[in-house]
């Protein structure tokens, strides 16, 4: 990322920090018109720094590694085949993985952010599922909060010499369920209980998608272990271009 | 990974995913986001919550709901495969080369 591009990305960052807070300091997908629209908008704005990042880091990588673009659209299908599938759960409601933790790990957490991105357009746009007016909401869950906590805990896991394939195995699973934590928590903020305050009103929908979302999580998390060990196997000189061998990728 | 152990990880998956079908019989597995919808009206202590905005295309009807679904899964697979596919008759050439 060049000097300019930071500048960019710092100037939105600021942009996004200002007008983001304001609303929301008063107080599996979001479904289309289930939020207020002031949310809808500070959520959008936020995403626009990481979205920027994100793209000026794509940019780089298709530049840089073009071996690696065919991963990268793997990356992609892997998040598309993903969240097609919805899988019934433990408390008698289904939901679906994100396979943004593949990306995240690979390229870095803002990648994430653009494919994200678009695999919530399709889905908002021609299975109404999700929506336009919360597509800020949820990219933020899914493309930007799940794909960048997946990579911390790459990197921590990496760090304390985990086996790499358990570091994939806790990054990807742990980024899923976090994705659909900050779902819980953008309801609470946007419909805090009139007896209980925000604080009940987590609770009430972690007990939703949280517990619906372990068991995927753990699917999740093995099936891209295996992607990876997959990868290991066949794509060993453009992982190691892209700096996954050395342990990891700058975001 | 080998073979075996990947075919185990495999097994614990589908083991998961089924295991809800058998315990639970009278739940519709429905979306997690429409249990979410209930829990909205029941804070705002409405009947029914009414969203503000409806989405601009709604597929008409269940079966071509999940055509699209299946759309989405057979793209994202079929790129998956194929770039799998390519990788792994690469590694093979290069061996022969």
């Amino acid at each position: 990322m060049n000097v300019k591009q930071k500048r960019i990305i710092g100037l939105l960052a600021v942009f996004a920090a200002v007008f983001s807070v304001a609303p929301a300091a008063k107080a599996m997908h979001i479904m289309e018109g289930y939020l207020p629209v002031k949310y809808c908008i500070a959520w959008g704005i936020l995403c626009i720094p990481f979205l920027a990042a994100g793209f000026f880091s794509l940019k780089k990588t298709v530049a840089d590694h073009r071996k690696a673009i065919i991963i990268l659209s793997m990356c992609g299908a892997y998040a598309f085949v993903l969240s097609a599938l919805k899988i019934p759960s433990v408390t008698g409601s289904s939901s679906h993985p994100t396979g943004t933790g593949l990306g995240a790990i690979l390229f870095g957490p803002s990648v994430m952010s653009i494919l994200g991105i678009l695999v919530l357009l399709f889905q908002a746009v021609l299975l109404a599922h999700g929506g336009l007016t919360t597509l800020g909401a949820n990219t933020f869950s899914m493309a930007i909060a799940g794909p960048f906590i997946s990579y911390g805990i790459y990197k921590l896991a990496t760090k304390c010499k985990v086996n790499r394939l358990v570091a994939v195995f806790m990054a990807a699973s742990i980024g899923n369920l976090a994705t659909y934590c900050i779902t819980s928590l953008q309801l609470a903020l946007a419909y805090p209980s009139q007896t209980g305050g925000m604080f009940e009103s987590l609770v009430k929908f972690m007990g939703i998608f949280a517990v619906t979302q372990v068991p995927i999580a753990i699917i999740e998390g093995i099936i891209t272990a295996m992607v990876v060990s997959a990868l290991e196997t066949y794509a060993k000189p453009e992982l190691s271009e892209i700096g996954f061998l050395r342990g990891g990728q700058k975001a | 990974m080998k073979i075996k152990t990947a075919v185990v990880l495999l097994i614990v998956c589908v083991v998961i995913a089924v295991v809800p079908l058998m315990l639970i019989k009278d739940s519709e597995f429905g979306g997690a986001d429409d249990a979410a919808s209930e829990t909205i009206s029941q804070i705002l202590e409405v009947e029914e919550y009414t969203p503000w905005a409806s989405p601009v295309y709604e597929p008409p009807g269940g079966e071509t709901e999940s055509l699209l679904f299946c759309l989405q899964a057979a793209l994202g697979a079929g790129v998956f495969g194929f770039g799998i596919g390519v990788l792994k008759e690469r590694k093979k050439s290069r061996k022969e080369a």
